[in-house]
C-alpha cells in the first residue's frame, strides 16, 4: 500500500507545530513522545502502521477550530480519529500529519424523549447511546458489531451499519443533526431536531465521507422505542443456495425482518467452538432471522418464515425461547471475527455488497479463488441487504499478507462484477482505495474530488485515503470536458 | 424566451450541457414540469426537456430495487410496484392540485425535490431511498454515484447531495431507488377535540411507543371540516390521527393498544384501509389548504415539541394550518390579503421558530417567489460552503440558475 510521500517541509516544522499546538491544548492534550505515539500507529486495520507527527486531543470545539486553522495555515495534514476501530484504515496516521483524536468528546449532551432525539459528542460509543436511554425503553438502531468500542463520530464517518439495518436503516438514515469544523476553522451546524432541512444535504454527504471533508464535533441522533418483543430463529440449510433462496422468498413475501444474517460452514464452526451458541454443525449455511414487534406479530411472522424455510429445504429450525437465548444466538454472530481470530494467526475482513440473488454464484467463485490463492475463507453475510463479510485466513509471519491482499482484491472485483460495490459499511480508507477505478470512471472520481475541494481546497484533511490518485483542486477545476456539438442540427426542437 | 431542447438520450444530454457549459448558456432542466412553480423563478437561455429519459430499466421485487430513466412517470412506477404489492415507502405527495397542474410527476423530479409524505416519520424521505444515479454535471460531464445496493460506502454519497438540489448541480439521467413491500393492513386511530398543544403531546406519546406508527397528524377543527372522510369531517372539532401498518394480527394488536392509550385522553374512533388512504392522501397532498386558491402556502420543518407554539406565531396575522410528522411538519395557508404582500409572510413565519428549523414557500405568485427567499436562508459560512459545492458541479452557473437562492 503506497501512501503519499511525507513532505519534508512539514516534517521540518515539527518543533514549531508542537509549540503552537500546546498553546491551543495545554497539558497532556498534545502527545509527541515517540513511545506514546505508538499507541496511535494503526486503527482496526492493523496490518498497516505509521507514526504520526503528533497526536492532539482537544476538549472543546474552539480548540478543534484553532487546531484546524493552525494546520491549514502551516500546511499540516490532519487525520481525524474516533475510537480507532476502522477496518479500512480510515484513521491510519500519516508521518507528516497529526492525529486529531476526539476521545475526550465523550459526553452525552442532551436526551430529549419528547422529540426522540439524543445530542452527543462524537467520542461517545455507539452502545453508550443505547445504554443511556435504555431505562426508558429506547435505543439507537444502527448496531455495528464493534458497538461496544466504536464511536458515534466514527459511525458517521463510515456510515456504519450493523445487523439490524435492513429494517431500521444505516447511520445516515438515523441522524437528525451534525456540527462540523472545516479546515478554515469555520463551525457549521446542519439539521437539528427537525426532519428535513432543505438546501444541499450536507449531512448526507458528510455521512460516509471517511473524515475527508470536516471534523464532526456534535451529533444528534434519532432514537426509537424498543420493540415489545424480539425473537431470533436459527435455520440450518444443506447449501448456501437454499439459504439464499430462503432470504429472497422471505422478502418476496413482504416480510422485512429486524435482522437476517447468514454464515457459512467455516464461520458456523469457528463461532460455535468459541461461543457455544448451539449452532447446527451439520449445516452448510445458517440463517439467523430476527423478528420484532408485538408478540402476536412476531409469532405470526415466525410461522411464515418457518414455512418458507421448510419449502426451501431447511434441515433445522430453532426459535429463541427467552432473551438470554436470543442474545446467545447473536453472540455467536457478533463474535464471528474474534472466533476466526482463534483459528488463524491473522485474518482480513472484507466488506463488499452484492445483489442478494447473486450470492450462490459469488460464494462458488469465492471458493475457487480460495483454492487458487491457497488461503481459507469464512463468510458471514448481512443477508437481508447483501453485505458480505468474507474473512480471509492467513499467516503474516509466513509471508501470506500479500497473497491475502490479492485474494481480497479479487473478491471485491467479483462483487463489482455482479453489480455490487467495494464497501457496504467499513469504508474505502486505504484498504480498497486502489480498487476505486474498478467502480468509477476518471470523471466520477474527479467529480467526487471536486466536492472535497469545496471543503478542503489544499487537500490537508486525511489525504491518501479513498482516492487512488490525488489531484490538486486547481487542476480538477481546469479539466476540460469535451466541448459538445454546437448547434445540434439533428436534434428535435420545438 | 428560452428555446426548447429535446435530447433523445443521456448521451445527447451530455453533448448539450457540454456545449452550454462551453458557451456559457444557461439551461432550465425540465422533467414532467409538474413542480415548475416550486422554487424561485428561473430565466434561462434554454429549456432542456428530459422526457425522453423514460422507462423502467430494472425492477427486481425480491431484491427491493428499481432503476428507471429520470423522467419516468411516477404514476407508471407506482402502478408497476402495486402489481407486486410494493411501494415507494417515502410516500411521495402529489402537488398537482396545489399547483393547479395535470402534468405528471417524474421519479427524477420527486428525488430532485426530496419530497416525502406522512410516512417520512417512520420510513425517511426520498433521499433515504435514493440508491444510485447517473447524471450530467453543469460541466457537461457524465458521472455516476451509488449503485443498486442498500449498503454502500464506496465514495461520497452524491445521491444525498442531488436529493433536494432542484437540478442546480446536475441533470439526473437515470436513478435507482429502494422499494419496499406494501403493508398488508392499514388502520388509523382518530382522537377528537384536542387543542394543538395537547395534540402534540398525544402524538409524541404515540411516536415514543413501541407500536411503530407510520404517520401522525393533527388537523385543527376548521381543517378537519374540509376532509372527505365522514368521521373526520363530521367531528365538529379537531382531529388527531395515527396510522398503523403491517401484517394483520399485528395491526389489530397495535390499533387496540393505541386506542387504549389515546382513549385516556378523549374520544377515539378507528378508520379502516379505504378511509385511511383517503385521509392520509389529503394530508400528504395539502388538500385541506386548497379551498383558498390565492393563499400563500408555506411548509415548515421544526422541532416537533415546538410545533404548536410555532403555528401560533406564524398564524398571528391570520390563516390556517395543520400538522404532519408528529408536529414536526407544519402546513400553512396565509390569506394573501391579510399578510404583507411584500414578503408573503416570510418574516412572520421564519420569525416563529427563530432559525431552528426550515421554512419553504411552497406556493406563491411569481413576483413573490422572485423577491423572497423561497428556501430557508442559511448562516454565511454554510451559504458559502453550499456555493462552493454548486461551483464544484456547475462552475459556470448554467443549471437552473437562481432556482434555490439568488446565487444558485
Amino acid at each position: 500500500m503506497l501512501m503519499p510521500k511525507p513532505e519534508g517541509a512539514i516534517l521540518a516544522q515539527r518543533q514549531g507545530l508542537l509549540t503552537d499546538l500546546r498553546e491551543i491544548v495545554p497539558g497532556e492534550g498534545v502527545i509527541a513522545d515517540n513511545v506514546a505515539l505508538r499507541a496511535y500507529e494503526s486503527d482496526g486495520l492493523s496490518a498497516y502502521r505509521s507514526v504520526p507527527l503528533a497526536v492532539v486531543l482537544p476538549e472543546t470545539v474552539p480548540q478543534v477550530a484553532a487546531i484546524m486553522q493552525l494546520c491549514e495555515r502551516r500546511g499540516i495534514k490532519v487525520v481525524p480519529r474516533g475510537a480507532g476501530t476502522s477496518l479500512s484504515g480510515g484513521a491510519l496516521p500519516l508521518e507528516d500529519g497529526i492525529i486529531l483524536g476526539l476521545g475526550k468528546f465523550n459526553r452525552i449532551l442532551e436526551i430529549d424523549y419528547e422529540n426522540r432525539a439524543v445530542r452527543v459528542q462524537p467520542g461517545v460509543t455507539n452502545l453508550g447511546i443505547s445504554l443511556a436511554v435504555d431505562d426508558n425503553g429506547f435505543y439507537y438502531a444502527p448496531d455495528p458489531s464493534s458497538q461496544i468500542a466504536c464511536s458515534i463520530g466514527g459511525n458517521v464517518a463510515e456510515n456504519a451499519g450493523g445487523v439490524h439495518c435492513l429494517k431500521y436503516g444505516v447511520t445516515t438514515n438515523n441522524l437528525l443533526g451534525l456540527e462540523m469544523v472545516l479546515l478554515s476553522g469555520e463551525v457549521i451546524r446542519l439539521g437539528g431536531k427537525h426532519l428535513d432541512s432543505g438546501g444541499y444535504d450536507l449531512m448526507g454527504l458528510l455521512t460516509g465521507s471517511e473524515g475527508l471533508l470536516g471534523v464532526v464535533t456534535e451529533i444528534t441522533v434519532r432514537i426509537l422505542k424498543k420493540p415489545e418483543t424480539a425473537r431470533a430463529v436459527l435455520i440450518g440449510f444443506p447449501s448456501s443456495e437454499q439459504a439464499g433462496d430462503c432470504v429472497s422468498r422471505v422478502i418476496g413475501a413482504g416480510i422485512i425482518p429486524g435482522g437476517m444474517e447468514m454464515m457459512d460452514r467455516a464461520a458456523i464452526h469457528a463461532s460455535e467452538e468459541f461461543c457455544h451458541a448451539g449452532y447446527p454443525l451439520e449445516a452448510e449455511a445458517l440463517l439467523i432471522v430476527e423478528l420484532d414487534g408485538p408478540g402476536r406479530e412476531v409469532d405470526h411472522l415466525i410461522d411464515r418464515v418457518g414455512e418458507i424455510a421448510t419449502q426451501c429445504g431447511s434441515t433445522s429450525l430453532r426459535i429463541s425461547q427467552n432473551e438470554e437465548e436470543r442474545a446467545a444466538f447473536w453472540a455467536g454472530r457478533k463474535a464471528a471475527f474474534p472466533a476466526i481470530g482463534r483459528i488463524s494467526p491473522d485474518y482480513m475482513c472484507m466488506d463488499g455488497t452484492i445483489p442478494r440473488n447473486r450470492l450462490a454464484e459469488v460464494l462458488k467463485r469465492m471458493a475457487e479463488l480460495s483454492e487458487h490463492h491457497g488461503l481459507r475463507v469464512a463468510n458471514v453475510f448481512h443477508a437481508g441487504d447483501g453485505n458480505l463479510h468474507p474473512l480471509i485466513l492467513f499467516d503474516a509471519n509466513a509471508g501470506e499478507l500479500e497473497t491475502a491482499e490479492k485474494f481480497g482484491a479479487d473478491i471485491l472485483r467479483l462483487c463489482v462484477e455482479v453489480g455490487g460495490v467495494l464497501s457496504g459499511e467499513h469504508g474505502i480508507g486505504i484498504e480498497k482505495r486502489d480498487l476505486m477505478a474498478e467502480v468509477f470512471t476518471e470523471e466520477d472520481l474527479a467529480q467526487q474530488q471536486r466536492v472535497k475541494c469545496a471543503f478542503d481546497p489544499n487537500g490537508r484533511l486525511n489525504p491518501g485515503k479513498v482516492f487512488p490518485v490525488l489531484h490538486r483542486c486547481a487542476e480538477l477545476g481546469k479539466m476540460v470536458v469535451h466541448q459538445g456539438k454546437i448547434p445540434f442540427p439533428d436534434i428535435p426542437r420545438f | 424566451m428560452a428555446e426548447d431542447l429535446q435530447p433523445t438520450d443521456a448521451g445527447q444530454v451530455t453533448e448539450m450541457l457540454a456545449w452550454a457549459a462551453g458557451s456559457k448558456k444557461t439551461v432550465e432542466l425540465v422533467g414532467g414540469g409538474s413542480k415548475a412553480a416550486l422554487g424561485r423563478v428561473v430565466e434561462t437561455d434554454y429549456r432542456l426537456h428530459l422526457s425522453a429519459l423514460d422507462g423502467v430499466n430494472l425492477y427486481e421485487p425480491e431484491e427491493l430495487v428499481l432503476r428507471a430513466g429520470a423522467a419516468t412517470s411516477l404514476g407508471q412506477i407506482q402502478a408497476m410496484l402495486a402489481q407486486q404489492r410494493q411501494q415507494l415507502a417515502f410516500e411521495p405527495p402529489d402537488f398537482g392540485d396545489l399547483y393547479g397542474t395535470t402534468k405528471e410527476q417524474t421519479i427524477g423530479g420527486v428525488l430532485a425535490a426530496n419530497l416525502a409524505g406522512p410516512r417520512r416519520l417512520k420510513a425517511g424521505a426520498a433521499r433515504d431511498h435514493f440508491l444510485g444515479l447517473e447524471g450530467v454535471s453543469g460541466r457537461g460531464a457524465a458521472f455516476k454515484s451509488g449503485g443498486r445496493v442498500v449498503k454502500n460506502v464506496t465514495g461520497y454519497d452524491l445521491c444525498k447531495l442531488m436529493a433536494g438540489s432542484f437540478g442546480t448541480l446536475a441533470a439526473l439521467t437515470e436513478v435507482t431507488v429502494k422499494v419496499l413491500p406494501s403493508p398488508e393492513k392499514i388502520r388509523t386511530v382518530l382522537l377528537f377535540a384536542q387543542d394543538d398543544a395537547a395534540a402534540i403531546t398525544a402524538m409524541s406519546q404515540a411516536a415514543g411507543s413501541p407500536h411503530e406508527v407510520s404517520a401522525l397528524a393533527h388537523l385543527p377543527a376548521a381543517i378537519a371540516a374540509r376532509s372527505a372522510v365522514s368521521y373526520v369531517k363530521g367531528a365538529g372539532d379537531a382531529v388527531t390521527a395515527v396510522r398503523v401498518e403491517g401484517p394483520g394480527p399485528s395491526v389489530e394488536h397495535r390499533t387496540e393498544a393505541l386506542r387504549r392509550q389515546w382513549g385516556a385522553l378523549g374520544a377515539v374512533e378507528e378508520l379502516h384501509g379505504h378511509n385511511s388512504n383517503i385521509l392520509w392522501r389529503e394530508i400528504a397532498n395539502v388538500a385541506p389548504l386548497l379551498p383558498d386558491r390565492d393563499a400563500i402556502v408555506w411548509k415548515l420543518s421544526v422541532t416537533p415539541s415546538l410545533g404548536a407554539e410555532v403555528m401560533r406565531g406564524a398564524l398571528a396575522a391570520g390563516g390556517a394550518g395543520y400538522y404532519d410528522w408528529a408536529g414536526g411538519l407544519l402546513w400553512l395557508a396565509l390569506p394573501a390579503n391579510e399578510i404583507s404582500s411584500e414578503d408573503g409572510g416570510a418574516g412572520l413565519v421564519r420569525g416563529a421558530f427563530g432559525g431552528a428549523g426550515h421554512a419553504t414557500l411552497m406556493r406563491g405568485p411569481e413576483d413573490l417567489r422572485a423577491s423572497v427567499e423561497v428556501f430557508q436562508p442559511t448562516p454565511p459560512a454554510l451559504a458559502a460552503l453550499s456555493a462552493r459545492i454548486k461551483d464544484a458541479f456547475d462552475p459556470h452557473g448554467i443549471l437552473n440558475p437562481g432556482r434555490m437562492h439568488g446565487a444558485f
